[in-house]
């Protein structure tokens, strides 16, 4: 077994690191509906969303190993870091596929992290780190198609079968006490923000809200009541679900340190 | 075999680049002419294969029948006059 690294995290690193760990997290939940999803069309379409999410992680993650100058690279990131370590919203590390989770969970949380990581990307495209602009340049256009299709999988469900609604409302419920956490401020969001790296969490409620609103009206759901639960993933502090993500994750560069294709 | 519950089968044709016709590239099941044209592009243009997509439902597509095939396409193969081969070009239009 290869030995977990340590970081040294200064503001901006740990700020590239939630963005870049959210982006990961979020693939890799995506990649277990390789071979799985319902129909063929689909399990393309989901894989090829998780594959652009994973590009947005290694731009952001070999940025941030950049930025915080000790020698590693961007899969000693993504790859050697312990659970504490890792700063992705707790959303996108919420099972998928088991724990009464299913298709409309995942349409669902597509929908609530592309209306989240849209206004992040627009936020980062003016970034004084010119390089953090250019991957969110990028990468705004991959999130808006993310944005349309599941967006118009939320509808289709949620303004479908008795079934398909009753399944749509109920991801819903499971996702909300999860969102808070999009748009919790902290200091490093403060620091970010007052040194033009890029947008601070709270800032993008609004324009979330506005890409959700149509989406919801067609859908048929109801932006449910905030709850008083905030989860703190963006901090290192994750759910019981987040160990065997990374152990499964994990296995084989630690296992065959430094493999490669 | 039922087939009532399946999504409708589409017909898939994609662009390369600008300025070059649409090529029929394959087919896909989608519930929706929405969701037919993103699935396309999920499933046909992941490798930079196109700019542009269309999509039509496979019921839509009026066939020719191939048991007619001698009929309909046999009696062209001895028509070689049909093919603009016997006419000199001038020098300057060589190669068109």
């Amino acid at each position: 077994m290869t030995a977990s690294i340590v970081l040294t995290l200064a503001s901006d690193v740990r700020y590239l690191l939630r963005i870049g760990d959210t982006c990961l997290i979020h693939a890799q939940r995506l990649a277990e509906w390789c071979g799985h999803a319902p129909v063929l069309e689909e399990d393309i379409a989901l894989a090829n969303l998780g594959l652009d999410l994973l590009g947005q992680a290694r731009a952001l993650l070999a940025h941030a190993a950049r930025l915080e100058g000790g020698g590693h690279d961007e899969d000693a990131l993504a790859f050697l870091r312990d659970e504490r370590d890792y700063f992705n919203l707790m959303l996108v590390e919420l099972p998928l596929r088991r724990g009464g989770a299913d298709f409309a969970d995942t349409q669902l949380r597509c929908l609530l992290v592309a209306a989240w990581l849209v206004p992040l990307w627009q936020g980062l495209d003016t970034s004084r780190d010119h390089e953090l602009s250019a991957i969110a340049g990028k990468a705004v256009k991959e999130t808006r198609y993310h944005l349309a299709h599941a967006a118009d999988w939320v509808v289709r469900l949620g303004d479908g079968s008795e079934e398909s609604m009753r399944r749509m409302r109920a991801a819903l419920a499971r996702a909300w006490p999860y969102v808070a956490e999009l748009f919790d401020d902290d200091e490093v969001d403060v620091a970010a923000q007052d040194s033009g790296l890029g947008p601070r969490s709270s800032g993008l409620h609004t324009p979330w809200l506005q890409a959700l609103r149509p989406v919801f009206a067609d859908a048929q759901l109801t932006l449910p009541a905030a709850t008083a639960f905030t989860s703190q993933g963006k901090r290192g502090i994750h759910s019981e679900h987040m160990g065997p993500l990374l152990a499964e994750m994990q296995s084989l560069q630690r296992a065959f340190p430094g493999g490669v294709w | 075999m039922n087939t009532s519950n399946e999504w409708p089968l589409w017909e898939v044709f994609v662009r390369a680049k600008a300025g070059l016709d649409h090529k029929h590239c394959g087919s896909l099941h989608a519930p929706d002419p929405k969701a037919a044209v993103q699935l396309a592009r999920d499933v046909y243009t992941r490798r930079q294969e196109g700019t542009s997509v269309w999509v039509v439902r496979s019921d839509q597509i009026v066939a020719s029948d191939p048991a007619d095939k001698a009929m309909l396409f046999d009696p062209m193969e001895d028509k070689v006059y049909r093919h603009p081969t016997f006419y000199l070009l001038p020098q300057a239009v060589d190669h068109l």
